[in-house]
């Protein structure tokens, strides 16, 4: 395809690169904020006039006075087990369910496919999940943040679309060599759709690794809180005690806020860690949605 | 006769897939348990709970709790609220990802485009948590946005504090959170496009506007009306997780929703009946906008949810 060269077009160029080389700035500038002021001390902030270019009087008193509350390790540990089992759950359960009702010739197939797709659009609310929850006795246990999130709907019904457009000739052979259900799922079916286990299992990922309401309702004991409740006290609620003991009221106040910084960047570090390496798969999860919705 | 037909093919189907059924056990059991059983726990609504009596033996008050919450002074607040906080965010929401879309669909090299793309989902990537302790720490007093207003007259207090600013707050925070992630359905639309119909554009002498709205806008508009549909459907479900993490009594004014208000009922104040009946209420509300904006999206080109 040939392209006309006009100043016309070459301008349009320019003001748009520029334009959306702004937009970046603008998207990467508060993240970019918190770090150099994590590495600041809390003066210089104030004095700095708010905008910061470079940490100003560079110091890593914040993070280890961050370091000093034992639970963020303690945090980060529940959650690496909530999003490990969790995970392992989720994909074995929709995994199952999307076979299920990828089969043809079942008679219950289509009420039970109608009886879920209701789940979607109407639910009991709030209230009446927390009593379901609570009278199956896993409150304050790590499994009610597993349990009752095994299956997202959207998530089995991509899933659903997927296994069924895989040819039933091959189904065909294993039934013929005799091969059982489970056989079928986790010889033939997973391993054929190795692209959209991945992303759906990124897609429960990521949820359990921002998931603090559920945890919020059914975790009483501290010491079992996923790290996104222990950052809601630190930055939500402000509460930094156990990290301030040997630090006078006063002085306490004002590194409170450097100490909230160096907070958002250990907690979001693994997330940008990981993230160039996943970033494809999520995209292709847009799209498997997208054919779907 | 025809009833011994069907009993004839239910035991036929139970003989050849009852391993298929006995597998699938433990997902209908997942919808029963934490789908169906707080739907039927829902009836609560209509009783006045007390978790000491329990379900069975709480009393029948029929309709009383959700008279209660209609005649209540609260009710028109969050109402207004939940209406006010999600239609403000869709209406200023919606476009911006694909203004986005069709600008980055301009860049002609490809690694500049993959860098814009690439920073701008990042924030996706944050968890509600993070984002809300960030926003909170920059609208405080010395914060960077709390030192910006302040330079354009602001009188220096927590920005929070003042129940005008929830909203742009929210909005705000919530477009710059989503704008890159929300744009990549329409910059894939947007790929989908046949090169020829460009071509032919220039041969007639059409500028880069001129292909943008005569080519571009109509090709995806199919995907622009389903996915405003889809957010139309959920205008009475605001992100309330967003909320709880924002607001303050100071502002419930204008950040109170109806979501948040089940939780306090519910969770602080142990208002079990009326909370259920609230949450009850939200949701037969998100049930007819689903309804009632899938007909609508059947009319329109057969695009349907289901």
């Amino acid at each position: 395809m040939k392209i006309r060269k006009t100043t016309g077009n070459r301008a349009f160029d320019i003001i748009n690169t520029a334009l959306l080389l702004l937009l970046t700035i603008i998207m990467i500038y508060p993240l970019y904020y918190v770090l150099v002021a994590s590495f600041s001390t809390y003066n210089s902030i104030l004095k700095g006039n708010g905008i910061l270019l470079f940490p100003s009087e560079f110091t890593v008193e914040a993070y280890k006075l961050a370091f000093k509350n034992p639970m963020i390790i303690k945090g980060f540990g529940n959650t690496l087990f909530v999003v490990i089992v969790g995970v392992l759950v989720n994909l074995i359960i929709t995994s199952i369910g999307a076979y299920f009702l990828s089969r043809k010739n079942v008679f219950w197939q289509k009420p039970i496919m109608i009886l879920i797709i209701i789940t979607m659009y109407f639910s009991g609310g709030m209230i009446p999940f927390y009593f379901a929850v609570k009278d199956l006795g896993l409150e304050n246990s790590l499994f009610a943040l597993i349990v009752p999130t095994a299956i997202n709907t959207f998530n089995l019904i991509i899933m659903k679309v997927s296994f069924s457009d895989i040819p039933s000739s091959i189904e065909e052979a294993v039934k013929i060599d005799g091969g059982g259900h489970f056989i079928m799922l986790f010889k033939i079916i997973l391993p054929l759709s190795k692209a959209t286990l991945a992303v759906i299992g990124l897609y429960y990922a990521v949820s359990h690794w921002n998931a603090w309401f559920n945890a919020m309702l059914f975790l009483k004991d501290r010491s079992k809180y996923p790290i996104q409740l222990i950052l809601r006290e630190i930055l939500i609620q402000n509460n930094m005690n156990n990290m301030m003991s040997d630090v006078g009221a006063q002085e306490a106040n004002y590194i409170g806020e450097t100490v909230k910084y160096a907070v958002i960047i250990i907690s979001t570090v693994p997330i940008l860690v990981v993230y160039p390496f996943l970033q494809k798969y999520f995209t292709n999860g847009v799209m498997i949605g997208a054919v779907k919705g | 006769m025809k009833k011994s037909k069907i009993t004839n093919i239910i035991a036929k189907d139970f003989h050849i897939n009852w391993k298929l059924y006995l597998m699938v056990i433990p997902v209908i059991a997942f919808y029963i348990l934490f789908c169906y059983k707080p739907m039927y726990g829902a009836l609560i609504a209509f009783k006045n709970y007390s978790p000491r009596l329990g379900f069975v033996k709480s009393q029948w008050v029929g309709f009383k709790n959700f008279e209660n919450f209609f005649t209540s002074p609260d009710f028109g607040r969050l109402l207004r609220n939940t209406l006010k906080i999600s239609i403000t965010s869709l209406i200023v929401g919606f476009p911006i990802p694909i203004i986005l879309a069709l600008f980055l669909n301009e860049v002609k090299i490809s690694a500049l485009k993959k860098f814009i793309q690439t920073t701008t989902y990042l924030p996706h990537f944050i968890s509600i948590v993070v984002v809300c302790g960030m926003v909170k720490s920059f609208v405080a007093p010395n914060g960077i946005i709390g030192f910006i207003a302040r330079g354009f007259g602001a009188d220096g207090t927590n920005l929070l504090m003042n129940p005008k600013n929830f909203l742009p707050i929210y909005v705000i925070s919530g477009i710059w959170q989503t704008i890159g992630w929300d744009s990549i359905i329409y910059l894939a639309a947007l790929s989908a496009i046949d090169a020829e119909q460009y071509e032919a554009a220039e041969v007639d002498g059409a500028g880069r506007f001129r292909k943008m709205f005569s080519i571009t806008l109509p090709s995806i508009q199919p995907t622009i009306i389903t996915l405003l549909i889809l957010a139309v459907g959920k205008v009475m479900n605001v992100g309330y997780e967003k909320v709880m993490l924002l607001y303050n009594p100071a502002i419930y004014e204008t950040s109170d929703v109806i979501s948040t208000y089940v939780y306090r009922l519910g969770f602080e104040t142990q208002n079990w009946g009326l909370s259920t009946a609230v949450g009850l209420f939200n949701s037969v509300c998100n049930l007819v906008l689903i309804l009632i904006t899938n007909s609508i999206s059947k009319k329109y080109k057969s695009v349907s949810l289901w």
